[in-house]
């Protein structure tokens, strides 16, 4: 099963959202993550779903989208051209006996410590998700009080752009 | 000029060509009814039972017509009662938009009486749905759900319009002529040349078709082609109609309950042409052993039915009478010679096997005889509706059904109680007389629509195939549940003469062909609803059968 990732243009309408979603409920397909957020014209919004699959269940996911009446436009992204970001905010203990270790792992992977209380830190990571998930997997034994991650968002490197009209 | 929300929705429904709607009313659409009683003499206004009977009516106005059909009902339960019926109509690709009211937008959300979120109760079910909370958009919404609802592969439409927004004022202006389709897909050149290499190179090819064929016209086109490469012609339930039942190329239904020597043709073929069909799982049975012999074109207007039930070998996005008239022109005439002298064994071997199944018992009609009787009085035109069981399969084996949109069956939802509403809206779409062939239980379901018959003198005669039990659930008991038989034995005393009689309609009971006889003399001669209640025996069988899960290597022809 691969992973991928898939961007999709729909008309910015209440209840875009649950369609989308719903039907991917409705056909029994997985979602790893999704985020959605404005576009540069007011009319659209971008939907950037992750999802694990074969190329069969890719497929009948691109066309079950197609036939959306609110769905503007789905493209695959090619992960080697395509910019990947998620954030990562995570909330660890702040102790003295672990406060150096996580300064160090902060410095390393380029996080930033965002609040700072006698008894908590809270870092903020963008990265790919690879990266996110090793970040993770580092401060766990230091026990995480807290996290969130905002799933990903991508856009194409270069020219390339997801049109926004049908 | 500035008119009321209410009056829009009705000019809008007759611009769109709307004759005839369906409906029930209620509150949070009393303004909109009271629209609809200024323009009584302009649009036909058919008060149903219970509005799923609305729903099916709408729906089988729309199969019978292939125009959309239009029901109104009132917010929350209203609302809700058209669920199964708009569901009906999506898994059939039936065109139809649905109006629901709703209480005024300031109401919304707060549990209001008689408020639910239609919308969301109905996206899974619809091709698109409306909520429309601002009265400068509800002309244009209604043309677009005419035109989502009549686009591509057909289905049902929502448009859920709360109360304030029908009182509130606007300007409007009608359009000359209804919305037109969004343009259709033709088939890629370099596909269809593909498969006409691989039908020009099959020894035995199978044209499959399903109702496509009927919403995308392509009857004469499909019957051309199975001409051209002498290929016999089978059909899922919901390509009935689309060719005269006596074409010497076709074979029938095949399937769970197909005719065998359509399903036994299909496994010898090496070649299955698809023809807006979808692989439903009653078509193919177990799906891994379905295409074992075969290879599969698979042709049809929505690009998300390619690859979805059945992986192709050869899968075509395209309008279904353009890519048929297009593989006629590329096609090679050919005859296969020997392939249809396996047809006519397998004809032959059909007949020898029905034959051998059927037993007689006496104080019992035949459902065959009952089919047989009932369509030896029946026109070419006259439409044909079922509920759904046993009753719906012996109808689909036998009835000698001629033209398009003469069948109106519930197939990929099974809606029992579908087939009286559907009959309403049929005989009110067409003018033309309607049978409609029941189960006890089926008609039990929605009965209440008989009172919409007599007020509408709807000319249908009601063939119920009285047996006491839920035959089709009752089959597969005996067959797979040691004889089980869980909550399918009635134990009814419904009296369906008297029950028809309360209505104020007619009827008779038959336990001969003879009384049959002169009870389906009596009700094609009925200007109204006429009942006819056929005592049928509990343990008579749909045969064949494929067993859920299996195919054609367990084929079920004779119970002993």
């Amino acid at each position: 099963m691969d992973q991928y990732v898939i961007g999709v243009i729909v008309a910015n309408v209440s209840g875009v959202l649950s369609r989308v979603s719903g039907m991917f409920t409705r056909r029994g397909f997985n979602i790893d993550s999704l985020t959605v957020g404005e576009t540069e014209s007011s009319g659209f919004s971008r939907i950037t779903i992750a999802f694990h699959g074969d190329e069969d269940i890719k497929e009948r996911i691109l066309q079950q989208l197609q036939k959306l009446h609110d769905v503007r436009e789905v493209e695959v992204l090619d992960s080697k051209d395509t910019v990947i970001r998620e954030l990562l905010l995570i909330k660890v203990r702040n102790k003295t006996e672990i406060r150096q270790d996580i300064m160090t792992a902060v410095e390393i992977f380029r996080s930033k410590i965002v609040d700072y209380s006698p008894t908590a830190l809270v870092c903020e990571l963008t990265g790919e998700t690879s990266k996110i998930d090793a970040f993770i997997q580092l401060l766990k034994p230091y026990g995480i009080m807290e996290m969130r991650r905002t799933g990903i968002v991508a856009i194409e490197r270069g020219e390339n752009c997801l049109k926004t009209v049908k | 000029m500035k008119i009321s929300g209410a009056k829009i929705v009705v000019e809008t429904l007759i611009e769109q060509g709307c004759d005839t709607i369906f409906c029930y009313p209620g509150g949070q659409v009393i303004d909109l009814f009271d629209e609809l009683y200024t323009a009584r003499d302009r649009i036909k206004q058919i008060l149903s039972a219970h509005e799923q009977g609305a729903a099916h009516a709408a729906d089988g106005y729309a199969r019978a017509t292939g125009k959309v059909g239009v029901v109104i009902a009132t917010s929350g339960p209203g609302a809700t009662n058209l669920v199964t019926g708009i569901a009906t109509a999506a898994l059939d690709s039936v065109p139809m938009v649905a109006i629901t009211g709703n209480v005024p937008c300031e109401l919304i959300g707060r549990d209001s009486f008689q408020e639910v979120d239609i919308v969301g109760v109905t996206m899974p079910i619809t091709k698109h749905n409306f909520i429309v909370k601002d009265i400068s958009e509800l002309a244009d919404t209604l043309r677009t759900a005419f035109k989502i609802a009549k686009s591509g592969r057909p289905g049902p439409v929502l448009v859920d319009i709360p109360k304030d927004v029908q009182t509130a004022l606007f300007e409007f202006e009608a359009n000359p002529q209804p919305v037109i389709p969004y343009p259709i897909t033709f088939a890629s050149e370099e596909k269809l040349k593909k498969a006409a290499e691989m039908i020009n190179n099959a020894e035995r090819p199978y044209i499959y078709f399903g109702g496509g064929v009927i919403s995308g016209k392509a009857s004469a086109q499909i019957i051309a082609l199975s001409e051209q490469i002498d290929a016999p012609m089978g059909c899922s339930l919901m390509g009935l109609s689309a060719v005269p039942c006596d074409h010497p190329k076709f074979l029938g239904m095949q399937g769970m309950h197909g005719h065998y020597a359509s399903s036994i043709a299909e496994d010898e073929a090496d070649l299955v042409i698809a023809l807006g069909a979808r692989f439903s799982d009653r078509a193919t049975g177990n799906k891994s052993r379905y295409a074992k012999h075969f290879s599969i074109i698979h042709i049809d207007i929505d690009g998300a039915e390619l690859h979805k039930n059945i992986n192709a070998d050869l899968a075509i996005r395209g309008d279904i009478r353009d890519a048929a008239e297009r593989l006629i022109a590329m096609t090679e005439e050919k005859k296969r010679p020997q392939w249809t002298q396996r047809i006519e064994e397998l004809k032959k071997e059909e007949a020898a096997r029905t034959a051998s199944a059927r037993k007689t018992k006496s104080g019992f009609l035949h459902p065959y005889d009952i089919v047989d009787i009932i369509s030896a009085h029946a026109g070419e035109d006259t439409i044909i509706a079922t509920d759904v069981g046993q009753h719906q399969m012996w109808t689909a084996q036998r009835y000698p059904l001629k033209k398009p949109r003469t069948f109106l069956t519930s197939g990929g939802l099974g809606t029992m109680g579908y087939g009286l509403g559907a009959a309403v809206g049929a005989c009110a779409a067409t003018g033309r007389r309607a049978v409609l062939f029941t189960g006890d239980g089926s008609f039990g379901m929605n009965l209440n629509e008989l009172a919409t018959a007599v007020s509408q003198q709807t000319p249908v005669t009601i063939v119920i195939m009285n047996n006491g039990v839920l035959g089709m659930v009752r089959q597969w008991q005996t067959l797979f549940f040691d004889k089980h038989y869980s909550c399918t034995t009635f134990n009814r005393k419904t009296d369906f003469v008297k029950l028809a009689e309360a209505f104020g309609a007619e009827g008779g009971r038959a336990a001969t062909n003879e009384e049959l006889e002169k009870l389906a003399e009596r009700a094609f001669a009925c200007d109204g609803p006429f009942v006819i209640d056929c005592t049928v025996d509990c343990d008579e069988f749909v045969l064949p059968m494929l067993p859920p899960e299996g195919s054609v290597d367990d084929i079920i022809t004779e119970i002993k």
